[in-house]
């Protein structure tokens, strides 16, 4: 196990300088004027023009600038945004949402995801999953842009039953929406997989030994099924993290929630260079350090992984 | 990407016959297994109905004429969110354009994006792939790491800094830019399938057979690995041609994708939702015909794969 | 070849009670052809049968039906059939055997002959759908395990009756120690703490003779080698201390030594633990050893069956025989090996008549029409399904 979580970190520092190099490189490399990119359509003054060459030394050589911007994210230093904040104090005020909202999300998918998974690969072909498999279709294909503005529409103003904005203290109660719209494409691709990976493992032969052994069925189902189905469904929830980094800015935006996600959202649509950087590498970075924590998981979960 | 991500791990690439049950018995004709593929395609009403959306929305893209004979950038803020009226089935929006007109004509930016990245995405995934798979060595663990540190970005991030950078120029609707952006990050997925079958096909004994002929490498890889390859590659290709009609909606969603004067189902949802207590037509129509074009996509997807695959079979 | 009847012992099973003369493999419910005996009580005219060749036709008689109570395990006209995508599969086709305890019974066939999808059967693990119990029972000490309730079936599951599975790596969950597999039923069905579930987990290991059992009892599947893993599925199959054990081919996917280690490994447990084992393979040589009688499938049917001595020595219905001169023989050296022309029957679609005629080098017309009957051979246990008795097919070979 050590040596496979030893493994797995190297792994992982190779591919976290390769992402932060791309997503520093994406934004500063062999361009004419990287501060007028910066500051998008916005006039740039020689004042700005001196702190930004000074925040991203960019009067320095390309690959020094990436060390000292790698040297700024591994000890918290994200810079200013172009209006003067501090990067890292607008992030650790947005956190504390975004977070209450991605649990609440992943709680909801999971719930409802691999319940309803499970159940329609018992029984493959009834109503239930026929039902629910075609519902996962729509879902996967329904885009978040869509449907958030749709709940809202229809769930906030139209039926009245959960407030259309969140406000500036969101309460758990004005998260639910969010979180169900957010999870939605989670909670789709959950359930098939969860349904293809139980339908597989019920027609395995330790399962037949299960009942050979003449376990109550609701053990062979738990103990045996569900079980050793969740493994690929716990890789799942690292790759939709992605999935749901995306969802959350779109969501945050439309239900006005002052997370990480609409803070982005507002970098964008200001033309804030610095702070669209900052944020999306501080992002990267916690996707890859889950990604990490969920292969790690995995080999908890599949001993076979661990011994390779 | 997710479902991405499961057309190409749990589905796909297995092509081995599965073992019969104990008692059960290999069908009386054998057919190949693209002609049983379409015999089961043919049977599978979500086929028909995913092809016909996309034949309706690819005749919108070409001749959106043929839908609607307004002029979808004829605007008049007289006509605010005026009702519906003579051609003009849908009402107005918040600029007094047409609803229903730049509906239609939405449907053309959107496929454009989509088949050209998706192009762009088959060119860069078959090459990586299939010399990935062929070859091996330290060419398929070098691309094997460029594709770890891809996958390692969220698309939509990795595109909201790519099209900033891309866009510091900025002139023209900015679907050359969605495209570049889509087709340099979203080719993982399909150059894994690629390469897993080409993994599966090298070790087949036609190929090693081919290969004790005399055959050079690009004669193998082209006369027999493709045509085996091909079906899950293809699979996987339509279902990113859904995904990215997704993507290119939520950029300009979120105003880093394509620009006014092009008409993209995604601006104009992002209009719209910002008035949707003072109109909600506006927002529903183009959010339907979003959702149906994707899903058109991913459905096609879809059945072609469980047709491909014998262990769905019964 | 020359046929001898053995002279000893006393026949037991089939043929004590008499009176009722019901036969087994009857022909099938919607079957349009009854099944005929040739040559007896037959007056149809015009059989190619070498009747002539009949030496002693008194003493064959119908097998008759024991009565209940008889055998620990009596499973008797069991009829199987598989919905598929092509039709009906008719998979089993009245089987009838029986065992006692401390006794070997070997079910021989080739795959798809129908003698798993029996054995799950009897268990009751078997698929429904798309499996289907036309008719039949299946006694366990008298009781139908084929109509008792669910819940009292999962009682006789794994406690009474245990199976070992052929390919041990797939039929151990690859997620859990095998210590904890052994004993998973002891802790949920007897509620053995954990501490004394481990004891007991080492003390099977050891009894399987796996070395090192108390290091390796927290060890997964995968680590073990494909013998000891063998080892690992017959500990978990014995921790309840079953009465009867059926091994579904549990050396096929093993090296030749370690296939031998594992068979005397269960001969000398069912003497021991005294139970009743049945033993299903297809491989003739492996059994020979261990099995004390032997019952051969083919096509869901049983077509002959006989203490392991005479089925080596005189085998009687032409499969068996067949089978028996495919297996290498070192006094047979230089002669070239034979081998049975053809393919197994399709389920879906069995050949009218004898199942086995298109294959048969002996076939004659009346094999294409007819279905033959299991028919006692001599006073013994003993019995084949063939239109011919052995002297016949012995004349005709010579």
């Amino acid at each position: 196990m050590a040596r496979y979580i030893i493994r797995r970190l190297l792994q992982m520092v190779v591919t976290f300088i390769g992402t932060t190099f791309v997503v520093y490189a994406l934004m500063f490399a062999n361009q004419n004027d990287p501060l007028q990119a910066l500051a998008g359509d916005r006039p740039v003054s020689d004042n700005v023009r001196q702190v930004l060459t000074e925040q991203y030394h960019l009067n320095e050589p390309f690959l020094v600038q990436y060390g000292y911007y790698m040297q700024g994210l591994l000890t918290g230093d994200l810079g200013r945004t172009l209006t003067g904040r501090p990067i890292g104090d607008v992030m650790s005020d947005a956190w504390p949402n975004t977070i209450k909202l991605a649990l609440l999300a992943l709680f909801f998918a999971t719930l409802f995801g691999i319940t309803a998974g499970l159940v329609a690969g018992l029984r493959r072909g009834s109503i239930f999953d026929n039902t629910t498999l075609a519902l996962t279709l729509v879902v996967v294909g329904l885009p978040i842009i869509v449907l958030a503005p749709i709940a809202q529409l229809v769930f906030g103003v139209k039926l009245g039953w959960f407030p259309t904005t969140a406000g500036a203290r969101p309460s758990l109660y004005g998260l639910i929406l969010p979180a169900l719209v957010l999870g939605a494409a989670s909670t789709a691709t959950m359930m098939r997989l969860t349904r293809a990976s139980v339908a597989e493992n019920v027609r395995a032969d330790y399962v037949r030994t299960a009942r050979a052994k003449g376990l109550s069925a609701r053990r062979v189902v738990a103990v045996h099924v569900l079980r050793n189905s969740l493994i690929p469904v716990i890789t799942l929830i690292g790759v939709d993290l992605g999935t749901l980094m995306a969802g959350a800015i779109v969501t945050e935006g439309v239900f006005n929630i002052p997370g990480v996600g609409s803070k982005l959202l507002l970098g964008i649509q200001t033309e804030d260079g610095p702070l669209v950087v900052g944020f999306v590498s501080v992002l990267v970075i916690v996707f890859l350090v889950t990604n990490l924590l969920v292969d790690l998981l995995y080999a908890v979960l599949d001993p076979r992984i661990r011994y390779e | 990407m997710s479902d991405l991500e499961m057309a190409a791990t749990t589905e796909l690439g297995t092509h081995a016959a599965d073992t019969p049950p104990a008692g059960a018995t290999p069908p009386p004709k054998t057919r190949s297994l693209a002609a049983d593929a379409w015999y089961d395609l043919r049977r599978n009403w979500i086929f028909w109905v995913a092809a016909a959306l996309v034949v309706l929305v690819i005749l919108m893209a070409v001749v959106p004429g043929l839908f609607s004979g307004a002029d979808p950038t004829a605007c008049n803020t007289r006509r605010q969110f005026a009702g519906p009226s003579g051609g003009a089935i849908l009402g107005y929006d918040f600029q007094g354009c047409d609803v229903f007109s730049r509906t239609v004509h939405g449907a053309r930016a959107s496929v454009l994006v989509g088949l050209f990245a998706v192009l762009l995405t088959g060119v860069i995934g078959l090459v990586f792939g299939m010399l990935a798979g062929y070859f091996g060595g330290w060419l398929d663990a070098l691309l094997s790491r460029v594709v770890d540190v891809v996958l390692g970005i969220p698309l939509l991030l990795a595109a909201i800094v790519l099209s900033k950078r891309l866009a510091a120029d900025r002139q023209g609707s900015g679907i050359a830019t969605v495209v570049i952006v889509l087709g340099i990050l979203g080719w993982t997925t399909a150059a894994r399938v690629m390469r897993s079958s080409v993994l599966t096909a090298r070790s087949q004994d036609y190929v090693a057979a081919a290969r004790m002929l005399g055959a050079g490498p690009l004669r193998i890889m082209w006369r027999h690995i493709l045509p085996n390859a091909l079906a899950p590659f293809i699979v996987v290709l339509t279902i990113t041609l859904g995904t990215f009609i997704a993507t290119e909606a939520t950029l300009s969603f979120l105003n880093i994708g394509l620009r006014p004067p092009a008409i993209s189902w995604g601006i104009d949802i992002a209009t719209a939702g910002k008035h949707v207590r003072e109109a909600a037509m506006p927002l529903i129509a183009p959010s339907l015909f979003l959702t149906l074009t994707v899903l058109a996509f991913i459905m096609l997807g879809d059945a072609i794969r469980d047709a491909f695959d014998p262990k769905l079979r019964r | 070849m020359t046929y001898q009847y053995p002279s000893h012992g006393q026949g037991q099973g089939y043929g004590q009670g008499s009176g009722q003369g019901q036969s087994y493999g009857h022909g099938y419910p919607d079957s349009p052809t009854a099944p005929v005996v040739a040559g007896w009580n037959d007056d149809r005219t015009g059989w190619d049968t070498p009747t002539a060749a009949w030496s002693t036709p008194p003493t064959r008689a119908r097998v008759e039906r024991p009565r209940s109570g008889e055998h620990l395990l009596d499973v008797r006209d069991l009829w199987i059939e598989f919905a598929t995508r092509d039709g009906v599969a008719r998979v089993v086709n009245g089987v009838s055997f029986h065992v006692d305890p401390g006794e070997t019974l070997a079910i021989l066939g080739e795959s798809g002959s129908g003698k798993s999808v029996t054995a799950q059967a009897v268990l009751g693990i078997l698929d429904t759908p798309p499996a289907v119990v036309r008719s039949g029972q299946a006694l366990f000490s008298g009781e139908d395990l084929l109509t008792m309730t669910p819940e009292r079936r999962r009682q006789v599951r794994g406690q009474e009756i245990a199976m070992v599975f052929q390919d041990a790596l797939s039929a151990l969950n690859p997620v859990y120690p095998v210590g904890w597999q052994i004993t998973e039923a002891l802790r949920s069905r007897r509620g053995v703490s954990k501490a004394e579930a481990r004891r007991r987990a080492v003390e099977m290991m050891d009894l399987v003779q796996i070395p090192a059992a108390a290091q390796r009892i927290d060890d997964y599947p995968h680590q073990f080698s494909g013998g000891m893993r063998q080892r690992v599925m017959i500990a978990m199959a014995l921790a309840m201390r079953p009465k009867v054990l059926i091994a579904d081919e549990p050396t096929t996917a093993l090296d030749v030594t370690v296939q031998a280690q594992i068979m005397d490994l269960l001969a000398t447990l069912r003497a021991e633990l005294e139970m009743a084992l049945i033993l299903i393979t297809h491989d003739l040589g492996v059994v020979a050893d261990v099995a004390d009688r032997i019952t051969v499938m083919y096509a869901g049917r049983v077509v002959e069956h006989a203490d392991v001595h005479t089925l080596y020595g005189a085998p009687a219905h032409p499969y068996t025989r067949g089978l028996l001169a495919s297996v290498p023989r070192l006094e047979r050296r230089g002669q070239g090996l034979h081998s049975i022309s053809g393919t197994p029957p399709n389920p879906v679609a069995i050949p009218a008549g004898c199942a086995f005629h298109p294959r048969c080098p002996y076939a004659q017309q009346m094999c294409r029409m007819t279905e033959p009957t299991l028919l006692r051979i001599g006073r013994l246990d003993r019995a084949s399904a063939c239109h011919f008795p052995p002297e016949a097919l012995d004349a005709r070979h010579a």
